[in-house]
């Protein structure tokens, strides 16, 4: 691989670069503890023992592989490409989240770590985290924003019942922001005992390494899938992006296919041309949050903004570095989709195939109709299911003026 | 001699105080740090996320932010600062984002342009130095890195290659305004980092009274004092000058009263 001067698949450098992205941006205080998570992954990722516990989970416990389904009745409507999903809302807790964390506690365990902090937004990833906690028996907090935990009650009382303890977050806006901000001050105030399980492809090093590469299983096995269904790779893969991790997943194991092509899907929220959104890559710049460089919502003096999308796992002001790289080198096209093609996306999947879809991969779907329409109908669309829509039907109902 | 290095060079240990840039009437509250008898000021840069910093800091953070105070208006404060005080040393604390929002070489300059000493960047850690310690060296501005209990014998020299002005020894593992650390822990640390290094020792985070700062003074060449300075400012608005000269005095006079810690060149 390192001979192959072009190769998509060969980022980041040994400092944990994408490009002039990613990096490790944390307090000293934080350093020594970033650099042992990357001996410690180093370690793991030449051990087959890892692997395999890894792969047994996955396999036994979320349930994988995820099946890869052709939209008939979908690709019909659209009158275009054929339309392929990957199923990984199917997973336990319902989306592509766990994967992750899958690999994040069991490198936690390996560096004898007893207690789990994570943020979460609408609560996916603290879900996933709070489980994966249960599951092995430590001691979990989850760090969520006052105003997700008024928002997002149902997963709160997931969370508590899986035995974590959710602190809603008031400082700063009590948003996902927020919530990052203090799991990293909990960590560096419990650097001892304390392992953070980051949610998405983003962070200092080697978090947008890790968590792409335990995703990694969602494109690793579509490819195969693929060939064995069809007999050749897709033309195009689309995926929604927040933090990014579900489209990293899908699209690293493809990044050195030439002929298939690669779109990430944002979130225009209100629309592109006001401030209410949240589309780091089409409407933000390059700056360092969260420990890491990367595109971010910010004005003028490097201030943060808010984001804003219909989906809570979208509103973020950042982006994993991946993305940022994959964007300036051209390889990914990203587009974005504002919260009123979302929502009719979402009603679109859920009457012409029976699957209510997470408003996240609802950004994907609606992106996925406007292209199928234009390509031919012997061309294939593979996009991610990144999650089921169970925990967004309060906020549908909302839009669509439904008491519930 | 600059203007850090004179601050440290006085008979006695240095007392470094922080207030948040453009929280209350900062120019007002700088002048009455210096009369209490700061030796160094530490100004903050307000920033949306300020992850190393406790609630006192954040608030003032938001203060600051909600009241509109710019990257322009924290160099403006500087700049005049900088003209009632030619000789006190001026040192900008704050994250990498506003730093480099406009380029490194652009915020180096207009640092050095209004007068400013030092920055310390708290999410730029050695490894990450390109992004602004080259520009900062470049224009005689020192970069003033941290160490904490966390930093291990073997990455020590790592920080302290390209450190200048002064170390800033963070004394608790956690955020600022906090708990403070055993008076043990940090004798054992600065001992350690006087051992590896020339530069002059301040330490910080969580140093509330002038009972603490005097005994840090013993052995450390200098000791920074921010979230109860920054309380005040929170709390007592127009007041805030002459609560801030009362408790910098006596911080001073604790600070000051201290005998000075040995340095490298008298252990030798």
């Amino acid at each position: 691989m390192a001979s192959n001067p072009n190769t998509y698949k060969n980022q980041p450098d040994e400092r944990g670069h994408f490009g002039d992205y990613g990096g490790r941006y944390v307090a000293e205080t934080l350093m020594p503890l970033v650099l042992d998570l990357e001996r410690e992954y180093r370690a793991a990722q030449a051990d087959p023992a890892f692997h395999a516990e890894f792969d047994d989970l996955l396999e036994h416990y979320v349930g994988r592989p995820s099946p890869l389904y052709f939209a008939e009745r979908l690709t019909e409507a659209l009158g275009g490409a054929q339309v392929w999903f990957k199923r990984d809302e199917l997973n336990h807790t319902g989306a592509h989240k766990i994967n992750n964390c899958i690999g994040q506690i069991l490198l936690a365990m390996r560096m004898g770590k007893t207690r789990i902090i994570a943020e979460t937004g609408a609560g996916q990833h603290g879900v996933a985290t709070a489980t994966v906690c249960a599951r092995f028996g430590l001691p979990c907090v989850i760090y969520m924003g006052a105003e997700d935990v008024r928002r997002q009650s149902p997963n709160v009382f997931r969370m508590k019942l899986l035995g974590a303890e959710v602190v809603p977050v008031t400082s700063g806006r009590g948003t996902l922001k927020d919530a990052m901000n203090e799991g990293l001050r909990d960590w560096v105030a419990n650097v001892h005992d304390t392992f953070y399980i980051i949610g998405t492809a983003a962070g200092p090093h080697p978090y947008p390494e890790l968590v792409r590469d335990f995703q990694s299983v969602i494109g690793k096995e579509a490819r195969a899938q693929m060939q064995d269904r069809i007999g050749r790779l897709p033309d195009l893969l689309v995926a929604a992006i927040g933090g990014g991790s579900n489209a990293l997943g899908l699209f690293h194991p493809f990044l050195d296919d030439p002929d298939v092509k690669m779109l990430g899907v944002e979130a225009a929220g209100h629309g592109l041309d006001g401030d209410e959104h949240a589309a780091s890559l089409l409407g933000g710049f390059p700056g360092v949050l969260h420990g890491n460089k990367t595109y971010l919502l910010q004005d003028e003096d490097g201030q943060i903004t808010e984001g804003h999308s219909i989906s809570a796992g979208l509103d973020y002001p950042g982006i994993g570095p991946e993305h940022a790289w994959l964007k300036d080198t051209g390889r990914v096209e990203y587009t974005a989709i504002t919260d009123e093609e979302a929502l009719e996306a979402f009603q679109l999947l859920c009457r012409t195939e029976g699957i209510i879809p997470a408003l996240e991969p609802s950004h994907a779907i609606a992106a996925v109709a406007k292209r199928a329409k234009e390509m031919p109908k012997d061309s294939v669309i593979l996009a991610n299911l990144c999650g089921r829509g169970d925990k967004d039907i309060f906020t549908v109902a909302e839009r669509l003026g439904v008491e519930m | 001699m600059t203007r850090l290095s004179n601050a440290f060079s006085k008979p006695h240990p240095a007392l470094v105080c922080f207030i948040t840039a453009g929280d209350g009437d900062t120019a007002a509250n700088l002048d009455a740090l210096v009369e209490g008898g700061a030796d160094v000021i530490e100004l903050g840069m307000p920033f949306t996320d300020p992850m190393a910093d406790g609630p006192a800091i954040q608030n003032a953070n938001l203060r600051s932010l909600g009241a509109g105070t710019t990257t322009a208006d924290v160099l403006r404060i500087a700049r005049k600062f900088r003209e009632r005080h030619p000789n006190v040393p001026l040192v900008l604390m704050g994250y990498a984002n506003p730093m480099i929002r406009h380029g490194p070489e652009w915020f180096a300059s207009a640092a050095k342009e209004a007068g400013v000493d030092g920055v310390i960047c708290v999410d730029i850690p050695p490894e990450e130095d390109d992004a602004l310690g080259p520009d900062l060296r470049a224009a005689g501005i020192a970069p003033i890195r941290l160490a904490t209990p966390t930093t291990d014998a073997k990455r020590l020299p790592q920080v302290l290659e390209g450190s200048d002005g002064f170390l800033y020894y963070v004394s608790v593992a956690g955020i600022t305004g906090k708990q403070q650390a055993a008076q043990t822990s940090i004798e054992d640390a600065v001992a350690k980092l006087k051992a590896a290094t020339d530069l002059p020792i301040a330490v910080g985070f969580g140093v509330r009274t002038p009972e603490q700062a005097g005994a840090i003074a013993k052995v450390a060449d200098g000791v920074v004092v921010g979230s109860a300075l920054v309380e005040l400012v929170g709390e007592h608005g127009s007041d805030a000058p002459e609560k801030l000269r009362k408790l910098t005095a006596s911080l001073a006079k604790a600070v000051h009263s201290a005998a000075k810690g040995p340095r490298k060149e008298d252990m030798a």
